[in-house]
């Protein structure tokens, strides 16, 4: 423990004095790290990261409905299914192997240029449906593994009192699953947190875009740094959400009911 | 008397593997039916063919007046007549005793939540298990699993209860208790096939035993001549090796 604290303090220590002491230290700390700066730039990064809040929330729901109807098409084992199956199995596949900003940009300039009736304008909102898609295949994915990792014998348990393939996946085999993969679903979601400023390219006033104008004009990082500041305390909450989710997981099923 | 569970020449066939060879299989309301025989014998294979969880290959089972290999068979509303209790227990692990329990009556009979637990409390006290109702699976012992398990079946208030070797996976000393249950459910008037490997059991409890071998019923009889005559030789081997 003493031996933990005491390395560790040396080592900061260490880096700390090897970047302080750097020639270009100064000029760095104007640019990056003023405490002036900061105060300045952070009232409106602060209500600016609000829509990355918003982007996020909307988002999150909307990519597990999504990932669950295709990672469900993709598991039921039915014939009828099978055009359905091909549609998911080709989301999968494209909205995995496409770069998220990428996405971005071609859902925030693409879908507004085909002018179609009905298809929303608004930045932020196609900002989330480009997360969405992008996001929802590797949810879908991460749901069909924990589906796949429930043993064949709770499908046979639930089939045997009579319950329909439909109702023992929503009520046996899903509530496991789940259970299973929260951990790496939770992961997602932080790396979707952050993936909000990804909106930032497509002109949406989040954080990133707000702490971009100010450098743009005045030459100076620090607001960049806010709002990574922004970004890290946000995430902090679901990383430990998710320690401890995984903790109680891994109580209850030591026993203690 | 007429069979309340009738399989006719039920064959099962898993790729080149015959499972099951034209087997027959009569049960009466009230009867208990033992299937004895080593295991690959097709003891397992069959009970799984009679409430439909294995799609048999050719023959007939006929239940409660119909005939249920009848593709156009609801094959849910069947199975919530016929109980089946596993060998490896097989429990919902994200869900309490009581939700184990009332999970089938809720969902597919469309029972309160009240009645449902109210009924299913009584079960569980009867056999034994009051104190566990709140407890996840996992936090009880084998025998208190599996005594789980069949209360599980029978809230569904079933015809006929199918049991698949449900003490081979039980600590020794966790046997006697789950074979009681069943005593004490033959008692009670239910119908039961049971595969087992517990032969003294099979012995004392049996209307009628089958012996499986190698897909087929080698010999079948009433339990004490079975036991203490049988007629077959592959009978009398299989025997000796498990009397000892």
């Amino acid at each position: 423990m003493t031996i933990a604290l005491v390395s560790t303090a040396v080592v900061l220590v260490g880096v700390g004095l090897l970047v302080t002491s750097a020639p270009g230290w100064d000029r760095v700390r104007e640019t990056y790290f003023d405490w002036e700066d900061a105060k300045a730039a952070f009232p409106e990064i602060a209500k600016a990261f609000w829509v990355n809040i918003k982007a996020f929330l909307v988002a999150e729901v909307l990519i597990l409905a999504l990932a669950m109807l295709v990672a469900v098409v993709r598991v039921v084992p039915s014939a009828w299914m099978a055009p359905l199956k091909v549609v998911a199995t080709v989301y999968t596949d494209v909205f995995r192997g496409t770069p998220t900003l990428l996405i971005v940009l071609l859902v925030g300039f693409g879908v507004p240029t085909l002018g179609l009736q009905g298809t929303p304008t608004d930045p932020f909102w196609l900002g989330v449906i480009a997360l969405t898609l992008s996001y929802g295949a590797y949810v879908a994915e991460v749901l069909r593994a924990g589906i796949l990792s429930v043993h064949p014998s709770q499908w046979a348990s639930g089939r045997a009192l009579g319950l329909s393939y439909g109702k023992t996946l929503r009520y046996v085999v899903l509530p496991q699953a789940v259970r299973r993969v929260t951990p790496p679903l939770l992961n997602d979601f932080v790396s979707l947190q952050k993936d909000t400023a990804l909106l930032s390219a497509i002109g949406v006033f989040e954080a990133l875009r707000q702490a971009q104008v100010y450098s743009a004009r005045d030459f100076i990082f620090t607001p960049m740094v806010v709002a990574a500041v922004f970004f890290i305390v946000a995430t902090i909450p679901l990383a430990r959400f998710t320690d401890w989710l995984s903790l109680r997981a891994a109580r209850r099923q030591s026993g203690a009911a | 008397m007429s069979a309340l569970l009738d399989a006719r020449a039920v064959r099962k066939t898993y790729g080149a593997h015959d499972v099951l060879k034209g087997v027959d299989l009569s049960v009466a309301p009230h009867q208990v039916v033992c299937l004895i025989g080593a295991s690959g014998s097709g003891k397992s294979t069959l009970l799984r063919c009679l409430n439909l969880l294995e799609v048999v290959d050719d023959g007939e089972i006929w239940f409660d007046g119909r005939e249920i290999t009848d593709p156009r068979v609801d094959v849910d509303d069947v199975r919530r007549d016929i109980g089946i209790v596993f060998q490896a227990f097989n429990l919902f692990p994200h869900m309490s005793v009581l939700d184990n329990v009332t999970l089938g009556p809720r969902k597919t009979r469309g029972v309160r939540r009240r009645d449902a637990e109210e009924r299913a409390s009584a079960l569980l006290t009867r056999f034994g298990l009051a104190d566990q109702v709140r407890k996840h699976p996992d936090a009880l012992s084998g025998g208190q699993q599996q005594r789980v398990a069949l209360v599980r079946a029978l809230a569904m208030e079933p015809k006929v209860l199918l049991l698949d070797e449900i003490t081979s996976a039980l600590d020794p000393q966790l046997v006697g208790e789950v074979l009681e249950a069943v005593r004490d459910l033959k008692d009670a008037g239910m119908t039961i096939v049971m595969a087992t490997h517990e032969m003294q059991f099979a012995r004392e409890i049996a209307d009628e035993v089958l012996f499986l071998d190698d897909g087929v019923v080698r010999e079948r009889g009433a339990a004490e001549q079975l036991f203490s005559a049988p007629r077959d030789p592959r009978t009398r081997e299989f025997l000796g090796r498990h009397l000892g």
